[in-house]
């Protein structure tokens, strides 16, 4: 394990007094975070991040602008990889492997942990090729055209768009596209879904049914889930990480896992006055 | 507030004065072409080799060569500068000096006048190589003379391709070949084609590098890839020297040939960018 030496001072988390509750967690953790830390380019994004994330539930990350937690749910699927001059030190484990070892291919790795974004990003094909990129670019065409009815039925499209699988994606609307996107992503039958502000360009109607596509996704997958919208995490996440933004001595800033528990408790008696001031909006 | 108006109204006059220069000049010169050369853009132009009698003259030679230079042209130069362009964009790290200094050296290539290219392409194909004054070299010289437009437009094509695309992709977990080829290049075709074909338009109209490497004047058989050759700008410039009047009309009609060809693919360019246009 790496350790970040840089680091000075206590820690600002005590992970072990804010774990969740035995009850909620559903055996083995899908993620074991410890010590986490991503700089930019030397520059500190995030440090001294340790969480578990548990199968079959909803996780989201709330927090300020600039607090990290986008630059965190990256972690998990090494998207940062593709960012030139980040690193990111800790441990990520997945199912007890080290996602960030040696050995490791991070593209094997984004076959098993999906992504959706935040905007939607319909690639410019045909409703169809979308769904059917990733099994193709995997190789496993076998039943393509049931597979991208299964993952557009799974994702709650199928009904608007079985009749114009043909036409072009970027004619669907904003909610439409997302939807697509969370298809595309279903299609390789990944473990778990990783979700960046999802809905956060999309009108209520279109949030409201990628909500409940999340509480219906959870029963097979994993979700892990980045927002802006309090009331959003607290109307699908099973737990609830807050994350801040600590200003050091000498002006930087850096996020900080600062509360991770149960939604309900985060939203009802966090443990941390910092929780406390930025739930109930007197802060961010 | 008159004042204003005026002034507004004068700018907008200005431009268009600058518009009408342009494209005046461009009437005046197709008027005139076509007034003197039309009368020989008749089948014996298409047919015939030069001649020293201007009524059985043509430039059938010259047409060819300037269609084999055209297609080897795009033979060469579209693979090289579309690798180069996608090496460039999606593999170079821009932190390293050595893809630094390639990129300032793309830019400057661009701006380097052809008739260097000429020089280069004399000492360094024609005699360095041992190809001889012959077609293949004069597509050669060409392919370096338009690289640097093509790399320079394929890169902007590959570039206007949003990240995201690329992001949702890997997400998927593809490999960086299939993000490029599935889909970043499907995307940025339609503006590489457009670049790639008006750097070509370009390129078919240069005359400098061809008579530099020895392009010659007077060809009375078709040419051949590794033979010697000419070229429609070259056919034209030797017309127009020649004492006889005829041979000025035999000009122009080669004149309205070249023309024809030339805005004939930047037609195609712009239906091309249109037919593709995306908003993303």
């Amino acid at each position: 394990m790496l350790h970040m030496t840089t680091i000075e001072g206590p820690r600002l988390v005590d992970v072990g007094r804010t774990a969740p509750e035995e009850a909620l967690v559903g055996g083995e953790p899908v993620f074991r975070v410890r010590d986490l830390a991503v700089a930019y380019s030397g520059a500190l994004a995030l440090r001294d991040v340790e969480l578990d994330i548990h199968p079959n539930s909803v996780t989201a990350f709330i927090g300020p602008s600039g607090c990290g937690k986008s630059t965190f749910i990256r972690c998990f699927n090494r998207m940062n990889d593709l960012i030139p001059n980040a690193t990111v030190r800790g441990d990520v484990l997945y199912h007890g492997q080290d996602l960030y070892g040696s050995d490791v291919d991070p593209v094997e790795v984004r076959r098993r942990i999906g992504m959706v974004f935040q905007k939607p990003n319909p690639f410019p094909k045909s409703i169809f090729d979308n769904v059917a990129f990733g099994p193709r670019v995997l190789g496993t065409t076998d039943g393509l055209a049931e597979r991208v009815q299964k993952a557009l039925e799974d994702a709650a499209l199928w009904d608007e768009v079985k009749d114009r699988l043909k036409e072009s994606a970027l004619g669907l609307s904003g909610g439409q596209q997302q939807r697509l996107c969370i298809a595309r992503a279903l299609a390789v039958e990944p473990d778990v879904i990783l979700m960046d502000e999802p809905a956060s360009a999309l009108d209520p109607i279109s949030t409201t049914r990628i909500e409940d596509l999340m509480h219906e996704l959870k029963r097979e997958y994993t979700i892990v889930i980045v927002t802006h919208n309090m009331q959003q995490a607290a109307r699908v996440a099973d737990m609830t990480a807050f994350f801040s933004v600590d200003v050091g001595e000498d002006g930087r800033r850096t996020g900080i896992l600062v509360e991770y528990d149960r939604t309900s408790k985060i939203f009802t008696t966090p443990g941390d006055q910092r929780t406390e001031d930025y739930v109930t909006g007197r802060f961010g | 507030m008159t004042a204003r108006r005026v002034r507004g109204g004068v700018f907008q006059a200005a431009l268009l004065l600058s518009l009408a220069v342009g494209f005046v000049t461009l009437a005046a010169l197709l008027v005139d072409v076509l007034g003197d050369g039309i009368g020989y853009v008749d089948r014996t132009l298409f047919t015939q080799a030069p001649s020293i009698d201007p009524s059985q003259a043509g430039a059938r030679p010259a047409i060819l060569a300037t269609i084999y230079l055209g297609g080897l042209l795009l033979l060469f130069a579209v693979p090289i500068g579309l690798g180069t362009a996608i090496y460039l964009e999606e593999y170079a790290n821009r932190e390293r000096w050595y893809n630094r200094l390639l990129e300032l050296n793309i830019q400057n290539l661009a701006a380097v006048p052809s008739i260097i290219w000429g020089i280069l392409g004399l000492a360094f194909l024609v005699r360095g190589l041992g190809l001889g004054r012959v077609l293949l070299a004069g597509a050669l010289i060409l392919t370096l003379l338009v690289l640097p437009t093509v790399i320079i437009a394929a890169r902007e094509a590959i570039r206007a391709v949003p990240d995201s695309i690329r992001q949702g992709a890997y997400a998927l977990g593809a490999t960086k070949w299939q993000v490029v080829s599935r889909q970043v290049l499907p995307a940025a075709i339609p503006g590489i084609a457009t670049g790639s074909i008006l750097a070509l338009s370009r390129a078919l109209g240069e005359t400098a590098p061809l008579i530099m490497i020895g392009a010659v004047t007077y060809i009375a058989f078709d040419p051949t890839i590794l033979g010697p050759f000419t070229a429609l700008p070259i056919q034209i410039y030797q017309w127009v020297r020649l004492p006889q009047a005829e041979f000025k009309l035999l000009a122009a009609a080669a004149i309205i040939v070249l023309l024809a060809i030339l805005l004939t693919m930047n037609a195609f360019a712009i239906w091309l960018r249109n037919r593709y246009r995306r908003t993303w």
